[in-house]
């Protein structure tokens, strides 16, 4: 056994230990930190795989950005566990059914007799000056632009509909504007009146 | 046209550099920090510090247990116990100030009709345990003995205020 | 197993290099973080006409030991009610990316720990790492204080992030290049040649959402000790809350480093392409200009913090999505049509 496969089976393990961790915990804050391992362990794997630009982007996007989200909404949530879990043995049977029917499914869609080994060969080991990023740009701008652009578009439309749902204007809140405060100047709130000065035994009086 | 200007110059981030300009002058001012233990501020005649009680030039404490400082004092520091003597005088047996209650507002030295309490000049002191903080009459009168002169000197100095 | 064995065996002093190349990174930020603390107080200090701590060994020079011993003898206490486990791994979580980042950050000509080509991306990914810190405490603590810290600087940090991958994006566009050290070489030239210039908004907008990254003044609502004590560290004490220190002037370390490296010209001698001046000061190493430049941002980092107010929640979120966003968003599009057109002398 190499070094890389000891190292890849360790990263294996702490990935789908902590991936079993996510579904089997009590506490929702956990599970989302052990979402964060998991992610990082599988960008670990990528960067065995000389996949750096990947490996590096799923630990940018997901777990710098995403995945503090999450983490931001779980620990503001209180949730209440006892109800969750009321009639976990009566839906036992119907969930460990679908369960089994999807993992068939997906044991013949990403089984072996698709996406087994003899469908790619030895692996092509590269040099230390080898750019996975630029490979990466060259074909995500050339081949594949179009699905690309689209995936793209998609998302922004998303990002629209989803504002586009949710924002609603309440009349009658009163809520500050920082865009229009910060615009003020001394001359519009302050003003300076030059006026003579007054005698201070008639000012007593 | 101004909120272009304004845009502009908000943009140019002009009055945080304005700002920093400011700052930044001072960084090279003379600084204006008192060294403590080796340079000290002048004190005023009027410091109100520890507390002393003053005797006459003959050896006489001046104190004649009046119990005016103990009844104007606002923080209830002072206890004073009194007796005849044998020449018929009277004087205090005790007379006891708790520094912790004490707020330094010197009514005690102002209220004293024979200027024996007195506040000095002394502002550098400690307690290491607790109860220490009470100073009794027989300190009181050794913290008198020793800044005498210095006492008397503010008085003099002070003389034509009061 | 045993084939393994002897393999592990054979790497064994390569190893021990890689052991002693981290070292000789990591001391001498500790010892800079260390000194950063005396020079902030300096600094402060003198600007607000004081002198600062001069009393631990001449000039105060010894106050950083004398602080970190006081913080290290400390005991570190966990609140009732906290989440033991994560209480105690989240300073960890803080520090150790901030650390990991300096493997890739060049001090001079071929001077780096991992010569990686993605380097910049890494650095943003393990920046961005570093709110887990923060947001862990804020929320093991079991306290009020300290879980408003971490949801004000999640929100910042994830915000800013925005606006500081943009202004890296301008400069990887610029240099055409991820890797820091083909940066660097890209604004090989003179002191005009350097990328200060022709990305000047991103230049600013860079270096202003690093000071927010590192949740320093004025954009330290996260810690704000006028409204929340001290925000996500309000619950630490001792050992524990000196990580959480060294991992926060350790990052305003690297923020520093990298505008310096991406922005104005790394190791590159300020005075290349005048005549005179260029060999007087061609025999000064690589590794002194990157050092000093560092410095000079590093003290604009405490000028900003003797300088300003706070800034308020609403107004720091304005900034970094409608002013800084924008700005950089604009900008990029003038960088990219400016490197199709070979505009010189930047991009021929």
């Amino acid at each position: 056994m190499s070094i890389e496969a000891i190292i890849f089976y360790v990263f294996a393990a702490i990935l789908v230990a902590s991936a079993g961790a996510v579904v089997t915990v009590r506490n929702p804050v956990h599970a989302v930190l052990f979402l964060v391992l998991a992610f990082f362990t599988s960008a670990a794997l990528w960067i065995l795989l000389e996949a750096e630009f990947l490996a590096i982007t799923l630990v940018l996007v997901y777990v710098g950005a995403v995945m503090v989200l999450f983490l931001f909404v779980v620990m503001m949530l209180d949730i209440n566990l006892v109800p969750l879990r009321e009639g976990f043995m009566r839906f036992l049977p119907v969930g460990i059914v679908v369960a089994l029917i999807m993992f068939i499914e997906m044991v013949m869609v990403v089984g072996a007799k698709n996406f087994g080994v003899d469908h790619y060969g030895e692996g092509i080991k590269h040099a230390a000056d080898y750019s996975n990023t630029k490979e990466l740009g060259n074909v995500l701008y050339t081949v594949y632009v179009y699905p690309f652009e689209i995936a793209a578009a998609i998302l922004l439309v998303a990002i629209i509909a989803a504002i586009a749902l949710t924002m609603r204007r309440r009349p009658n809140t009163k809520s500050q504007d920082p865009a229009k405060q910060v615009l003020v100047k001394r001359g519009d709130r302050l003003r300076i009146l030059k006026m003579a000065a007054e005698r201070k035994d008639t000012a007593g009086e | 046209m101004k909120t272009v200007v304004n845009y502009f110059r908000s943009l140019m981030l002009w009055e945080l550099l304005l700002g920093m300009k400011l700052t930044g002058r001072y960084f090279f001012a003379k600084k204006i920090t008192v060294q403590y233990p080796e340079e000290k501020t002048p004190q005023s005649p009027r410091f109100r510090g520890l507390h002393a009680l003053r005797r006459y030039p003959n050896g006489e404490e001046r104190c004649i247990a009046c119990k005016l400082c103990e009844a104007v004092c606002p923080a209830l520091a002072i206890t004073i116990d009194s007796e005849q003597r044998a020449d018929g005088t009277r004087r205090t047996t005790r007379y006891d100030i708790d520094l912790f209650k004490c707020i330094y507002c010197g009514f005690c030295e102002e209220s004293c009709p024979v200027d024996s309490i007195v506040e000095t000049r002394v502002f550098e002191y400690h307690f290491e345990k607790r109860g220490d903080n009470i100073i009794d009459k027989k300190q009181l009168l050794a913290i008198g003995d020793a800044h005498e002169k210095q006492i008397a000197a503010d008085r003099a100095q002070d003389a034509a205020f009061r | 197993m045993i084939e393994t064995l002897e393999m592990g065996l054979g790497m064994l002093p390569e190893v021990i290099l890689i052991v002693l190349k981290i070292l000789l990174i990591v001391i001498p930020i500790m010892l800079s973080v260390a000194y950063l603390t005396l020079a902030e107080r300096k600094v402060i200090g003198y600007i607000q006409v004081r002198i600062g701590p001069n009393r631990v060994g001449p000039r105060g020079l010894l106050q950083p030991i004398a602080d970190g011993l006081k913080l290290f003898l400390k005991e570190i206490i966990v609140p009732t009610n906290a989440n033991r486990f994560l209480f105690v791994i989240a300073p960890i979580l803080a520090l150790a990316p901030a650390l990991a980042a300096w493997a890739v950050v060049p001090f001079g000509e071929g001077l780096v720990v991992a010569d990686i080509d993605a380097s910049i991306l890494y650095i943003l990914a393990l920046t961005s790492m570093s709110v887990y810190g923060i947001i862990i405490s804020g929320w093991a603590s079991n306290s009020k204080y300290a879980f408003l810290g971490a949801l004000r600087s999640a929100a910042q940090v994830v915000s800013y992030e925005i606006a500081m991958g943009f202004a890296l994006v301008g400069v990887l566009l610029a240099a055409g290049s991820l890797n820091l050290g083909e940066v660097v070489r890209a604004q090989d030239g003179s002191f005009l040649h350097w990328f200060w210039l022709p990305l000047l908004p991103l230049f600013i907008v860079y270096f202003l959402s690093g000071v927010a990254e590192t949740n320093r003044a004025p954009f330290d609502v996260a810690e704000g000790e006028s409204e929340i004590v001290a925000g996500f560290h309000v619950e630490y004490s001792g050992m524990a809350f000196a990580l959480f220190f060294l991992a926060e002037y350790a990052n305003m370390i690297l923020v520093a480093i990298l505008a310096a490296l991406m922005f104005c010209g790394g190791w590159l001698s300020p005075f290349q392409g005048i005549p005179l001046l260029e060999p007087l000061f061609s025999w000064v190493p690589g590794l002194v200009w990157v050092l000093a430049k560092t410095s000079f941002f590093l003290f604009l980092f405490l000028w900003f913090r003797a300088t300003f107010p706070r800034y308020r929640y609403d107004q720091i979120m304005r900034l970094g999505w409608k002013v800084f966003i924008p700005i950089t968003i604009v900008w990029l599009l003038v960088v990219g049509a400016a490197v199709l057109a070979n505009l010189s002398p930047w991009f021929d």
